[in-house]
């Protein structure tokens, strides 16, 4: 099996996350970039796992997803508060823990 | 290199273990020092009698140091020397010290000396302190002194030796300042212990060395191995001593704390100043007789301090007009004798001790007569104020007039035996050295001759409101006690006697010829012709004229210099202080520029440093992003240059 475009597609999906995560300011949106580069690990680690002929990848790709899930409730939560309270989502704009 | 020709000479410290009624030998200590346990802990509810006791304990601890010296007196020449063993100090590893009590012919002259001549002082300050509130802690502290006392000469060890020296220093320390409240006391009580701790390193090191030499501390050890010590080993634990005895005596150039020390109440100055605890110097060289007999190079340094105190001494106490300073010169001069005698070696280990003992009587006398002049006077202690007191204080003339004939040599009063014999070996030793001494005595004459003078004649020269009167007998008795004694003391040299009895310690003494043939009974003569010459200045100088209330201004450059202590004081400024005090300034600015600076400009690199970096922590959650990102991918870079690098 030639794992050449589940690679490439991988690293697209990735680096459209990683771009996504440092240039966009709404807190949700860098939240699903985030989402986007752990999706793109966990193709990659299919991949590789098929490659591979082994359950390995699968097993990582299984635990990355538990962790987004629960990584997903705790994040939308601190959102949801920063917002209640500042009235905005912006990720600069909760900046106060600093020097 | 074994000094073979030595083997033979130096005295062994051999003893016998105590009975019968040398086990009474450790009370001689206990005594005075249960009884400053007492006073010192008691408080005040000992204040009503605690004079009593302070006297009570060391009169009983001097008639059992009467029963010791008769029972030691009663047995062989070969027996006289019995050792107690109170029990193990400390053993670390194979050094081990024993707290063993020493009595032999030396120790038991010391014995009488400190608890005759002491329970006399306590008993004289029972009228002295009358009036003093605290009389209950002076006599605790002389009792300390005491029981201190006793340690250093009876300890068969010389860790034992230092256990006491290091008491009697306190003991003089806690004395000296005794009148605290006087600012001049407590600098010369302070000045006292300081200089005493640079003598006192001396004998700590002296100890060491002669660890190091003989693997043991203690006198029967050193004193069997020391002729098999190397010759540069001897000569410095001779020093070392030598210079722990130059601290403790008074002697050039540690000298000018005993000046300063008269500061103490009079009874002090007498029994600690002049009679007992500045002698403890003469002691320690005659009781390492043993190193020194073996080392002609740490004698000669011996011979050369005592010579030049014994001048220095003499001189000083020309020019003072304060009766008690005049009276320490002349302690510090006839201490000179003393170590010159000491340095003589075997001929002149027992005229040291003899000179000790009679000068440990006739000083005391005068001290305490003194003390009874000041009692007199309202504590005035300028002779420029006294005059005429031979009628209002005949007793205290008298016993004072007897300690003078003694300190003079007139026969056949004490210091005629002991003087004169120390004159003689020196001149046998050496002609300079014993021209030295011979000049000594005469400038003796002088200053004694004036105190005389000022003090008991001439015209009256008291302050308005003064009535002199004698002093109370509890004061005279003691006074007439010293004074017999500083009278017949010269008899313990009848037949030889000091020097047959001292001799199984010391060492056999060589007999000695005089320069030019003299006969003892010509050296005499001149001795006497000089002392003659230095009474008949004074009488020139000082009984023909009006003395002047106040102190001449214009006065020779001697005089000013004698005045001044010979600037002992001054050269101490000069060469110790100045030069101390200005690397001391030093320091403090290299430990702040230097060391602190090193440590302070670590801090405030770290802390610069820091609030350089600290500013990454800017809050932006994408700046933090980026960072770990670059991170990733600075690390995943690193792994693909090494792997395909």
């Amino acid at each position: 099996m030639d794992t050449t475009p589940f690679i490439v597609l991988s690293a697209i999906l990735f680096t459209i996350g990683g771009i996504g995560v440092l240039t966009r300011r709404n807190a949700i949106v860098v939240f699903m970039c985030v989402e986007l580069m752990l999706n793109a690990s966990n193709l990659a680690l299919i991949t590789f796992s098929r490659a591979n002929g082994n359950l390995e990848g699968q097993i990582a790709a299984f635990f990355v997803m538990v962790v987004a899930a629960a990584e997903v409730v705790v994040g939308l939560a601190i959102i949801m508060t920063i917002f209640r309270t500042r009235r905005s989502a912006s990720v600069d704009d909760a900046s106060l823990l600093k020097y | 290199m074994v000094n073979l020709e030595a083997l033979h000479d130096v005295p062994v410290v051999g003893s016998v273990p105590t009975d019968g009624a040398f086990s009474l030998l450790w009370l001689v200590i206990a005594l005075p020092a249960l009884g400053a346990a007492i006073l010192l802990l008691g408080g005040r509810r000992t204040d009503k009698w605690g004079h009593l006791l302070g006297t009570a304990m060391a009169v009983g601890s001097f008639v059992i140091s009467l029963i010791l010296f008769f029972t030691l007196l009663g047995k062989d020449a070969d027996d006289r020397q019995v050792t107690q063993h109170l029990w193990n100090w400390f053993t670390a590893g194979s050094y081990s010290v024993n707290f063993d009590l020493l009595y032999d012919q030396l120790s038991a002259v010391f014995l009488l000396l400190i608890t005759g001549v002491g329970s006399l002082i306590h008993v004289y300050s029972i009228g002295y302190m009358e009036h003093d509130e605290r009389r209950r802690r002076f006599f605790g502290y002389l009792n300390l002194f005491v029981a201190s006392m006793l340690v250093l000469v009876l300890a068969a060890d010389y860790v034992g030796v230092f256990l006491g020296w290091e008491g009697v220093g306190l003991a003089s320390y806690l004395l000296i300042g005794f009148w605290q409240q006087k600012p001049s006391a407590a600098a010369a009580a302070k000045k006292a212990f300081v200089i005493n701790r640079v003598g006192d390193i001396g004998l700590s090191l002296g100890t060491a060395l002669i660890f190091i030499t003989f693997g043991s501390t203690s006198f029967a050890v050193v004193s069997a191995a020391s002729s098999h010590a190397s010759d540069g080993a001897l000569t410095g634990i001779g020093l070392l001593l030598l210079l722990a005895a130059c601290g403790k005596s008074a002697q050039f150039p540690l000298q000018t704390w005993l000046l300063d020390a008269m500061e103490g109440p009079t009874p002090v100055s007498a029994l600690i100043h002049a009679a007992t605890m500045v002698t403890a110097g003469v002691y320690l060289i005659v009781r390492s007789n043993f190193i020194f007999s073996l080392t002609e190079d740490a004698r000669t340094a011996v011979i050369v301090i005592g010579t030049i105190t014994l001048l220095m001494g003499a001189i000083i106490g020309c020019a003072k007009d304060d009766i008690k300073k005049a009276l320490a010169g002349s302690t510090m001069s006839q201490i000179g004798y003393m170590v010159l005698a000491a340095g003589l070696g075997p001929a002149g280990y027992a005229f040291a001790i003899f000179h000790l003992l009679t000068h440990g009587f006739f000083k005391a006398n005068m001290f305490l007569g003194a003390g009874s002049v000041m009692h007199g006077m309202n504590d005035d202690v300028n002779m420029r104020h006294y005059g005429a007191l031979q009628k209002a204080m005949p007793i205290t003339f008298a016993t004072f007039a007897t300690g003078y004939l003694a300190i003079l040599g007139i026969p056949p009063f004490a210091g005629f035996w002991s003087k004169d014999k120390i004159i003689e070996t020196a001149f046998a030793d050496n002609t300079l050295v014993g021209l030295c001494a011979l000049i000594g005595a005469g400038v003796t004459a002088f200053y004694m001759t004036r105190l005389m003078l000022m003090t008991f004649v001439g015209t009256k020269r008291w302050e308005k409101d003064v009535h002199p009167h004698e002093s109370p007998k509890v004061m005279t008795y003691p006074l007439i006690a010293l004074a017999a004694l500083s009278a017949l003391g010269g008899l313990l040299t009848l037949g030889g006697w000091i020097g047959d009895w001292l001799e199984p310690v010391t060492g056999h003494a060589e007999h000695h010829e005089l320069p030019f043939g003299m006969a003892p009974i010509v050296m005499s003569l001149i001795i006497l012709l000089v002392v003659a010459a230095g009474v008949a200045v004074a009488w020139q100088l000082v009984g023909q004229r009006e003395v002047p209330r106040e102190a001449p201004e214009k006065v020779s450059i001697f005089t000013r210099a004698a005045r001044a202590d010979l600037y002992g004081d001054a050269f101490n400024d000069e060469v110790i202080i100045k030069p101390g005090a200005a690397g001391i300034r030093g320091l403090t600015v290299f430990d702040r520029v230097v060391v602190d600076g090193a440590a302070e400009g670590t801090a405030t690199a770290f802390a610069s440093m820091s609030a350089r970096f600290r500013l990454l922590q800017n809050g932006f959650v994408r700046s933090y992003a980026l960072a770990l990102l670059a991170g990733a991918a600075l690390v995943i870079f690193a792994l693909l240059a090494v792997n395909f690098g």
